[in-house]
């Protein structure tokens, strides 16, 4: 808050709005975003448009770990699509859809700035670059293994 | 072996701790002091350089910078445009997540040239990482007495923050980024008034990308002059190029402007030749939005010239034959690649990050993407190719912000140069495989 002059508290509603999403299971509902507006003292309305805009912002419930992968050219490229398809075959869903157990919700990005270590997903804050069937069975024993939540901020 | 100015340092170990920085040279110009140098030196400086915006536009840096209103008591802002979001453009991740500190050099000179007391770096949402490096690294610089208060004794304040954002393209678009600043959805403004009058909370603003923000670091400590005896004719200096795609080594590689395309595709310095000994069909030089190039014309102009990685040469035949420099994202294609389907995850991403202000791009790039994955599924028609040709040019030119030439411009290049495999598509679908596989028209 103190990033931004008087009167200004209105830009931190993003970063705010990252931080509710971390502590409140990764998604934002409406009782949530209701309090960050008094919070900030900004209209419902304000906080709703502006949740509703951007893509990392979820407004309905997600699993543990957000699996997201990129799907734009460079990636598409050098074989995003069989490393969607393993995903998928793997977790037994869809992309957009999480497993049963609430562990992994499945997610296509756009480009994340990894186009030179393509193919390539984010899970929480972390990028996994240069990914391989093997290595992507690699982490998702992994992230099996710690099952905590991914936490991206 | 082209001389390395952006990237002298970053193999050095440790290099973003600021001791480390410091020590090969980091900070020299505030060590030399600051208040030595008249504010307006330090943009005469710039202009000298010919250096030109490094996010997309090539506006040169100079001549923006002496477009900022300067009205009594009324703060100044720069903001570094750090959204890179462009696909086929990783520079700036780069370059944050290894030098940290130049940005922020370059930052405090820029912002003590341009009289701003207040800097922002607005970085994408998804560099989550990045931003906690960036803040490591400006914790150092205020405990150094870099920044704050009365730097170094120069009697010039400077607070640095950063601020990140949450997923969305066109936050990149510099009026949309401030618009984002502010706490609000990131919809383009209408210019004017342009950010050098009216840009964060009204005040005077000068936006600029991280790459152009670093560049200011060598041009200060060497000389304007020095910097434009670098590379060719008015694209001066280097640049950052990030090569992705079918390629034996990608990655960033720092050029000297002027460097021959083919010697940037084919030499082990750079992106080493094609991987397993393909041929080459196609490149998109500049970052998804400029237009894509054949194999023959990328290589050479349509004059039979060599083309060059420079702002004029990469240009050179217009829309015809040439393309752009823009954000510097060289994607490369083999000649097993779909040129239609390529344009489809395009088209797609168009769609997805259009902001729904103006109606052509709103509605345009959704039918763009759907008769794109008409065709990639085996139902389209001839009519189809020229719909979405009369769709594109109904986009061109007819929205607020520059998202609307984006996503017209590929389709456009890609109907003009390849419109025989288009025609493939639509005339033997039962050629098409695996086209249903992953690509659903639903965005998630
Ligand atoms: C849709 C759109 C997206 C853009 N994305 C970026 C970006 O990610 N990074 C960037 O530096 N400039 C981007 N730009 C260009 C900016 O609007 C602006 O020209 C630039 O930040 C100015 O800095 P420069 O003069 O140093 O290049 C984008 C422009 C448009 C229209
Ligand atoms: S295209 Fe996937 S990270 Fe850029």
């Amino acid at each position: 808050m103190t990033h931004y002059p008087e009167n200004q508290s209105r830009s931190a509603l993003i970063p705010v709005l990252h931080m509710a999403q971390s502590d409140f299971g990764g998604w934002l509902s409406v009782p949530v975003m209701d309090y960050v507006a008094s919070v900030l003292n900004l209209l419902p309305i304000q906080v709703y448009e502006v949740a509703s805009f951007y893509s990392m912002f979820n407004l309905k419930p997600v699993g543990n770990y957000m699996i997201e992968v990129c799907r734009t050219s460079s990636c598409w490229l050098c074989g995003a699509e069989d490393i969607m398809a393993h995903l998928e075959n793997k977790l037994g869903i869809k992309v957009g859809q999480t497993t049963a157990d609430g562990m992994f919700t499945l997610k296509a990005v756009e480009c994340l700035g990894s186009c030179g270590t393509a193919p390539m997903m984010q899970v929480g804050a972390d990028y996994y670059e240069n990914l391989t069937i093997e290595k992507v069975d690699f982490i998702m024993e992994e992230l099996k293994k710690e099952n905590k939540y991914s936490r991206y901020c | 072996m082209s001389e390395k100015i952006l990237l002298a340092l970053d193999h050095i170990e440790g290099i973003a701790s600021l001791p480390v920085y410091a020590q090969h040279g980091g900070y020299a110009v505030l060590k030399k002091g600051l208040s030595d140098i008249p504010a307006q030196q330090v943009v005469e400086e710039v202009k000298i350089s010919g250096l030109r915006g490094r996010g997309g536009a090539g506006f040169p840096t100079g001549l923006k910078w002496s477009f900022l209103a300067k009205p009594e008591g009324v703060p100044r802002y720069l903001v570094c445009n750090a959204d890179e979001s462009e696909p086929g453009t990783f520079k700036d991740r780069y370059l944050m997540e290894r030098n940290p500190h130049l940005l922020i050099e370059g930052m405090i000179i820029s912002s003590y040239g341009l009289g701003a007391n207040t800097a922002y770096i607005y970085i994408r949402g998804e560099y989550f990482y990045i931003a906690r490096i960036l803040e490591q690294a400006i914790k150092e610089a205020y405990a150094e007495g870099y920044l704050g208060k009365n730097i170094l004794n120069s009697g010039f304040d400077l607070n640095l923050h950063v601020h990140v954002g949450a997923g969305a393209y066109i936050c990149g678009e510099e009026t949309a980024l401030l618009e984002s600043l502010e706490g609000k959805r990131g919809n383009p403004r209408i210019k004017p008034p342009f950010p050098a009058v009216q840009g964060l909370y009204n005040c005077p603003t000068v936006v600029n990308n991280v790459e152009t923000l670093a560049a200011v670091v060598p041009i200060l400590d060497k000389g304007g002059a020095a910097y434009a005896a670098v590379g060719i004719g008015k694209s001066t200096g280097t640049k950052l190029i990030s090569a992705s795609g079918h390629i034996n080594r990608p990655g960033v590689y720092e050029i000297e402007l002027g460097v021959p395309v083919e010697e940037f595709i084919y030499s082990d310095e750079y992106c080493g030749g094609m991987r397993n000994g393909k041929k080459l069909k196609a490149v998109v030089a500049g970052g998804s939005s400029v237009p894509i190039l054949p194999a023959d014309l990328i290589l050479k102009t349509a004059e039979g010239a060599p083309r060059l990685m420079s702002y004029e040469s990469l240009a050179e035949g217009g829309f015809q034959t040439g393309t752009m420099m823009g954000s510097g994202g060289f994607i490369v294609m083999d000649e097993d690649t779909s040129i239609v389907k390529n344009l489809y995850t395009f088209a797609r991403f168009y769609h997805h990050e259009s902001c729904g202000q103006c109606s052509p791009c709103r509605e345009g790039t959704g039918w763009m993407e759907r008769i794109l994955h008409k065709i990639l599924d085996g139902h389209g028609t001839i009519m189809d190719i020229d719909l979405l040709w009369d769709i594109q040019k109904n986009i061109d030119g007819k929205t607020i912000c520059p998202l609307g030439e984006a996503a017209a411009w590929p389709v456009a290049s890609a109907i003009r140069h390849f419109r025989s495999e288009f025609e493939e598509y639509v005339l033997n679908p039962h050629l098409i495989e695996d086209v249903k596989h992953y690509y659903r028209l639903q965005t998630i």
